[in-house]
């Protein structure tokens, strides 16, 4: 359990990526099976543990404390599992021998009856460092979070054994913790792990923007173009009398669509985009994603919503036909398998995401801007000859999109970074005027930490000092006037709505696009510009 | 002699009238008795001060020549008459030259313990019990959350991750008296003996500390040409974890920020502040060493000051000792 503790210490803290790469891989390389498969599953999300309630580990440590010192010291610690595991020794105890191995103590909880929990619990807690106890109260509490993807993890797997990650990612959703096959075969000692049935969730093949020259040289003939949808990535998996909806992570969101669900008539995994509205093929208009969120987090979903929201499946592609796995053929071949599906599936739910017919790189990027539908957000570059890949490689797939949108935008606040960046102010809230209390006033939009190259950093973090007008922490409020302030462009992928927000927008994906020192504050854009990008 | 006629807080600090001084003022009084050379206890400008050699060299290394009008130095033991007072100088085990102070009138003993520590500390004399009446105590870390662990485990923690990443400098911030040099020190200890690169605003306490007969091994001046950052690939550099903040330390590549405190046994602390690798080292007694002296010593009363007091003085009731917090003005904790 130190071993895990101590991980997860380093990781909170870890800011840079290779730094939490690193420390992950050693771990995987320095720790024991079973215990680093589930210190994987913990990171991942993959763990399955008892939980235990917060009121139980209240009167647990009530026990042996006086209430009033517990509430002093919850109150400066503020968090629950941090304060007990800090707390639990009155006195000095030496808990140095003593170390129990993650998998022993989530395997003796898991087998635990209802009423052995608490005593059980409690035993654990005095056998457990303080470090350690942190780590085990935030396993059965769920409140884990290290900043962790699982995609890092399996990135630093990849990292550990010399693998391709890829190949990590096409294994990972038929495989369970405490993942011994996959450790076996990750330090050569056998072979790779097949799966026991096609019917579970695949990692998705995902595609890279592109950027300035990563056309060139490339021949458009080697290519396919389809439209990229503003809706949500989904994978289809049907086999037998089990069918599933896919999140592009892989939760299982079947309950939510049951009107998907109950049009699947094919064997196979099939990848495609989720939307609301009508289908091509029933000649009815795609809806908006601000429609589609209606359907979105939902456990059940009520006959009117099933109504007022139809949603159907935009097909990409096809990992399996039947059980054969296709992945490893060409992107013509499986395209060819996915029309005939499609043609026999019904034709209210689904329909085949279209080929955009261009000759030269030049007429694509004329297409991805004017877009024939505003529920397109850009175009998809799939190279011809290309397997489907699980994981982000560069070259297969790249993702074109439509111009970002721009507003210019005044520094309210900034915050000092993390790890290279500490040292300079480099989080930023940038706000637009609007009319508040019958004046003129700045409300913030959005926040960004990046788009600006080293030297304009500088340049942003010398303002931020020099024109520093009050402090909240590490926060520093910036000077910002009608006459005087700090503009910039912000660049953004898309804005909604937000009840969570005061300027009632919130902006997806904003970054700092040009510093605009030239221009007055007063000269920025207003809220009402924002709102109208909205309507369109 | 009722312990409240003999010592009480007044705006200038803890006051003796009997013996007509206070005890580590916080505006220029007559007479003062420092406990320790922290700038939040010791200041410039009092008239005659008395205290140990070391903590008056400290306070003429900080403040200058003329940081007094008159000094004397006083050995650990050895007692001072005042008028009708005695007063001794007991080892608090906080930093170098650091001393408890017993006042003594009447048949009533107050020790005001100024900040002490009970851990092992190779850069100073080990704190000392003294029997008294009253018991002044500090509670900068008097919460039942903070149990400082073995700083040689802590240390370890900033060894393995030398190892792990070879190519990032290691800056690690400590208060630049006592802190930083028993960050040094334990390192050494640790079989740590590369150069180790220190902030300007260490050099001269960490002279100071090398003329007293502690060894810091090689220290040097982590000074650089605009540009050459590279000199301090995994190198161990100490400075004020001010500086850290600063654009100073922008020479260093890729650098972990590491901080010795006792704040950092809560992560969100640690969080805050940005720092990466924590090192719970503390020049103070956590809440076990405070609990347990208070227990040792028996005192007939104990005053709280400096820090959390409400949660030391609940505990005191509920261990039956008449417990009541000192307030004091103007004191702010500088080191930890």
């Amino acid at each position: 359990m130190k071993a895990f503790a101590a991980l997860l210490d380093r990781l909170v803290l870890t800011p840079a990526r290779n730094g939490k790469l690193k420390l992950l891989s050693d771990y995987f390389r320095d720790t024991p099976d079973p215990d680093r498969g589930y210190g994987l599953a913990a990171i991942a999300g993959t763990l399955d543990i008892r939980s235990v309630k917060p009121a139980m580990l209240r009167e647990l440590v009530l026990e042996r404390m006086d209430e009033a010192l517990f509430r002093y010291s919850y109150d400066y610690v503020g968090d629950l599992a941090e304060t007990i595991s800090l707390v639990w020794d009155q006195e000095r105890e030496d808990r140095t021998a003593d170390d129990p191995g993650l998998g022993a103590v989530i395997a003796e909880m898991n087998r635990l009856g209802r009423t052995e929990v608490r005593s059980h619990v409690r035993t654990l807690l005095d056998r457990l460092d303080t470090s350690s106890r942190f780590a085990f109260l935030k396993l059965v509490t769920g409140g884990l979070r290290i900043g962790v993807s699982a995609r890092l993890a399996k990135q630093a797997l990849a990292d550990f054994a010399g693998k391709d990650v890829g190949e990590i990612e096409t294994l990972w959703h038929g495989l369970e913790p405490p993942y011994l096959p996959l450790f076996a075969w990750l330090e050569g000692k056998s072979d790779r792990p097949v799966l026991a049935t096609p019917a579970i969730f695949h990692s998705v093949m995902l595609s890279t923007p592109v950027q300035e020259g990563d056309l060139d040289g490339l021949d458009p003939k080697d290519f396919a173009a389809e439209w990229k949808w503003d809706g949500i990535r989904v994978q289809l998996s049907g086999f037998g009398s089990t069918r599933r909806l896919y999140s592009r992570s892989g939760d299982d969101i079947s309950g939510a669509f049951p009107d998907i669900v109950a049009a699947m008539n094919f064997e196979g995994v099939m990848d495609g985009e989720l939307l609301v509205g009508g289908t091509a093929r029933s000649n009815s208009p795609t809806r908006t994603f601000g429609d589609l969120q209606q359907r979105l987090n939902r456990k059940t979903v009520s006959g009117r919503m099933l109504e007022e929201f139809p949603a159907f499946i935009r097909a990409y592609d096809l990992l399996f036909d039947g059980d054969a796995d296709i992945r490893p053929q060409t992107y013509l071949e499986r395209r060819t398998r996915l029309t005939g599906l499609i043609e026999r599936a019904p034709h209210d739910r689904f329909d085949l995401s279209p080929l955009v017919p261009f000759s030269s790189w030049e007429e694509l990027d004329r297409l991805r801007m004017e877009p024939p539908d505003p529920v397109i957000e850009g175009v998809m570059i799939k190279r011809l000859d290309s397997s489907y890949q699980a994981g982000r490689a560069k070259g297969p797939w790249f993702k074109w999109k439509r111009n970002p949108y721009n507003i210019d935008a005044v520094l309210m606040y900034a915050q000092r970074g993390h790890g290279k960046r500490s040292s300079y102010y480099s989080d930023f809230t940038f706000g637009v005027w609007t009319e508040l209390d019958g004046k003129e006033q700045l409300v913030p939009v959005g926040k960004a930490y990046f788009g600006f190259t080293d030297a304009e950093l500088e340049e942003l973090d010398r303002f931020v000092r020099n024109n520093t007008t009050d402090r909240f922490g590490p926060v520093r409020a910036i000077r910002a006037e009608r006459d005087f302030g700090y503009v910039v462009e912000v660049a953004f992928e898309g804005i909604n709505r937000s009840s969570r927000h005061k300027s009632g927008v919130a902006m997806r994906f904003p970054r700092i696009a040009r510093l605009r020192a030239d221009k007055p504050p007063i000269e920025a854009d207003r809220l009402d510009t924002l709102l109208a990008m909205i309507e369109g | 002699m009722r312990p409240e006629k003999l010592l009480f807080p007044a705006p200038e600090g803890l006051y003796c009238p009997a013996g007509g001084f206070h005890v580590d003022p916080v505006r220029p009084v007559a007479r003062a008795l420092i406990t320790h050379g922290h700038s939040d206890h010791a200041r410039a400008g009092h008239g005659a001060v008395l205290a140990t050699r070391q903590t008056l060299d400290i306070m003429r290394l900080r403040y200058g020549e003329d940081f007094c009008d008159s000094e004397q130095a006083v050995g650990f033991g050895e007692e001072v008459s005042l008028n009708a007072v005695r007063v001794r100088f007991h080892p608090a085990g906080h930093v170098l030259g650091s001393a408890q102070i017993a006042i003594e009138s009447g048949g009533t003993r107050i020790c005001v313990s100024g900040d002490y520590k009970r851990q092992p500390d190779p850069t100073c004399t080990p704190y000392e019990p003294v029997a008294c009446d009253v018991f002044i105590t500090e509670a900068t870390f008097g919460l039942p959350v903070f149990h400082h662990p073995d700083p040689r485990a802590e240390i370890g923690k900033l060894l393995t991750s030398l190892k792990q990443f070879p190519e990032r400098t290691h800056l690690v911030g400590a208060y630049a008296l006592g802190k930083a040099q028993r960050v040094i020190a334990l390192l050494r200890r640790a079989g740590y003996d590369e150069p180790i690169f220190i902030h300007g605003a260490l050099t001269k306490l960490c002279d100071y500390y090398q003329a007293q007969g502690i060894d810091l091994g090689d220290l040097r001046p982590a000074t650089v040409e605009r540009g050459s950052g590279e000199n301090f690939r995994g190198a161990v550099v100490v400075g004020p974890p001010s500086a850290f903040a600063d654009r100073w330390a922008r020479r260093f590549s890729d650098p972990v920020t590491s901080f010795a405190s006792g704040w950092m046994m809560v992560r969100q602390r640690a969080k805050q502040r940005g720092v990466e690798l924590p090192l719970v080292i503390s020049d103070h007694c956590d809440w076990p060493e405070l609990t347990a002296t208070i227990r040792d010593l028996a005192p007939s009363q104990v005053w709280v000051t400096h820090g959390r007091e409400e949660a030391l003085v609940r505990w005191c009731d509920l261990a039956g000792i008449a417990a009541r917090p000192l307030h004091l003005v103007g004191y702010e904790d500088e080191g930890d």
